[in-house]
């Protein structure tokens, strides 16, 4: 009887470690490219997201979305409000979002209001408000809100954060497929790539792996120069700005001489 | 050509800057002055973010004050004793310059306390010299002949202040006080506002100091150089904000900008420049108290969480 427990109590703590629908629907991913690499002539990248839904029993009735999403590496930010004061705008209130991540996408099959649900994307932290934390804001400002949805405003007008709906390209049930733009002014690290397979606004598989965005070369080298050794990068500069200086009027003088 | 900076961590057109350098150049070879106050502005109005601007144009203006001290060198315009007053000053004012920076930024005013700058600044030292080229010209009309500089040697509390010493090349015998003073404000420019000071300097030169203004501009070149490559350095390796390429791509236009502009400035009389100048100077200032006046579209601004904008 005891014993007849115990291996109950072991097939719920499994199934409960298993995603609640069951393993019978699982992504197979594929990317055109698994890093991203920012030379000097970087001016953004086109990520082809793609893959399969393996399953080993027959596609159900209701309708599969597949919700993908990258996003850059978090850091914590300070958002400022301008106010007038003595008749010139200057920053009066601020608010500390404790993580936002430089760059983040949502793509979707449909609306991603429609495929998800809310429990869903609070669970999983799909859509981009979701994908900031912010926990606690100062007493003094009231409306912290505002300073997370100015955050989404400036960030979607410069192109790092974007919410692409119906643009995940989903054939037969089974092969999806969906393009990123990473814009020109990427920051360095991990992106974190998911993809969630949804029906009926749950999310019953997902998938997850990293796209390595790096500074290579002449830029890598600077950039870690720079923080490394900042007195013989400074020194660099300097002599570069010299060389430059005389070099322009030694240059024009014997090219004037000889006119 | 889109090139991606380095430390700026931004994207742009690698044939803007060098125009934009360019152009800089062009107008600090026509009017001897180092650029920067146009430079830094413009940086920011292309999206470079305003430490590495302001940490940035320093570079260029290095290289355009070396390529126009070495032609005062030449013609022995330089006064190196005031200039090494003058100096000893800027480098205390850079260091506080760069601590001022830092504390603002902190703060997140630091584009505010710029603006400022830029706006009282550029206001004061524009309006001055438009009033003044005009009644130049104005005179220059009524007599129908070149206009003789005004005589400046009054005497005036410079010439009472405590610890004399005799500056040969400009034929003075003043106190070292108000040279050093003015070297500590020039210094402190430098750092927050990311230009070298000629424009603060050469009037303070002139009517504070009374010096010949044939030694002035050479003489602050020189006071500029030092201070500017020790600001850079500070902002190297405090803030990490310099960016190299960003700095190249603009001194190679701003180089070959200059010694165009310096032979363009030769063909055109002193006081049609220095009106040109004012209004130029106005006009960048204009452009900065109108954005503190008016209402910005965006009233929130991302910082990141030490507190740099």
């Amino acid at each position: 009887m005891i014993r007849h427990a115990a291996t109950l109590l072991i097939a719920l703590a499994l199934s409960l470690t298993l995603p609640r629908t069951g393993a019978t629907e699982e992504v197979v991913m594929g990317l055109s490219q698994s890093s991203v690499s920012i030379t000097t002539n970087f001016a953004g990248s086109d990520i082809l997201i793609f893959g399969a839904i393996k399953r080993e029993t027959a596609i159900p009735e209701e309708e599969l979305d597949v919700i993908v999403t990258v996003a850059g590496p978090s850091a914590p930010l300070t958002v400022r409000r301008k106010d007038r004061r003595l008749g010139i705008w200057v920053n009066t209130e601020a608010v500390q979002i404790d993580s936002a991540p430089s760059f983040y996408a949502v793509a979707a099959t449909g609306k991603l209001g429609e495929v998800l649900s809310q429990t869903e994307d609070l669970r999983h932290r799909i859509s981009i408000p979701l994908a900031i934390r912010s926990v606690g804001a100062p007493d003094a400002v009231g409306d912290a809100q505002r300073f997370t949805e100015a955050l989404i405003r400036i960030h979607s007008a410069n192109g790092l954060y974007e919410q692409l709906d119906d643009s995940v390209d989903l054939q037969e049930q089974t092969l999806f497929r969906s393009s990123i733009r990473l814009p020109a002014n990427l920051t360095e690290g991990a992106y974190r790539t998911r993809i969630f397979l949804a029906r009926g606004g749950e999310v019953i598989a997902k998938y997850e792996t990293s796209i390595d965005v790096r500074k290579v070369g002449l830029e890598r080298y600077l950039y870690t120069m720079a923080h490394r050794q900042p007195l013989l990068y400074g020194l660099m500069a300097l002599v570069l700005a010299i060389a430059a200086g005389w070099g322009a009027s030694a240059f024009f003088r014997v090219v004037l001489r000889q006119g | 050509m889109q090139m991606y900076l380095p430390i700026a961590e931004v994207s742009v057109n690698a044939y803007l800057l060098l125009g934009l350098g360019g152009i800089v150049g062009l107008l600090s070879g026509m009017f001897g002055v180092g650029g920067g106050f146009l430079m830094t502005p413009l940086l920011f109005f292309i999206g470079i973010p305003p430490a590495v601007a302001v940490a940035t144009g320093t570079t260029q203006i290095v290289a355009s004050s070396v390529s126009a001290f070495l032609a005062h060198l030449r013609r022995k315009t330089v006064d190196m004793k005031m200039g090494g007053v003058l100096l000893g000053g800027g480098m205390v004012g850079a260091g506080l310059g760069v601590l001022a920076f830092n504390y603002l930024k902190a703060l997140g005013q630091v584009d505010l306390m710029v603006t400022l700058f830029y706006v009282v600044f550029l206001g004061t030292i524009g309006s001055l010299m438009f009033i003044e080229s005009l009644t130049a010209i104005r005179r220059a009309r009524r007599t129908g002949g070149p206009v003789k500089p005004v005589k400046r040697r009054h005497r005036n509390w410079v010439h009472i202040l405590p610890i004399k010493v005799r500056f040969r090349t400009s034929g003075l015998y003043i106190s070292i006080i108000p040279p050093v003073i003015i070297g500590i404000g020039v210094g402190i420019l430098t750092a927050i506002m990311g230009v070298g000071g000629g424009f603060i300097m050469v009037p303070a030169m002139i009517y504070l100091l009374g010096m010949p203004t044939k030694v002035v501009i050479g003489t602050s070149l020189f006071q500029i150089i030092f201070v500017t490559a020790f600001t850079m350095l500070l902002h190297a390796v405090t803030n990490q904000t310099v960016d190299v390429i960003l700095g190249v791509l603009l001194l190679l236009g701003g180089v070959i900008g200059a010694q165009i502009g310096a032979r363009i400035g030769v063909k055109l009389k002193a006081e049609q420049l220095r009106i040109l100048l004012a209004l130029l100077v106005l006009a960048v200032c204009g452009k900065l108290a109108l954005d503190l006046l008016l209402m910005p579209s965006e009233l929130y601004s991302i910082g990141d969480a030490r507190g740099g904008q």
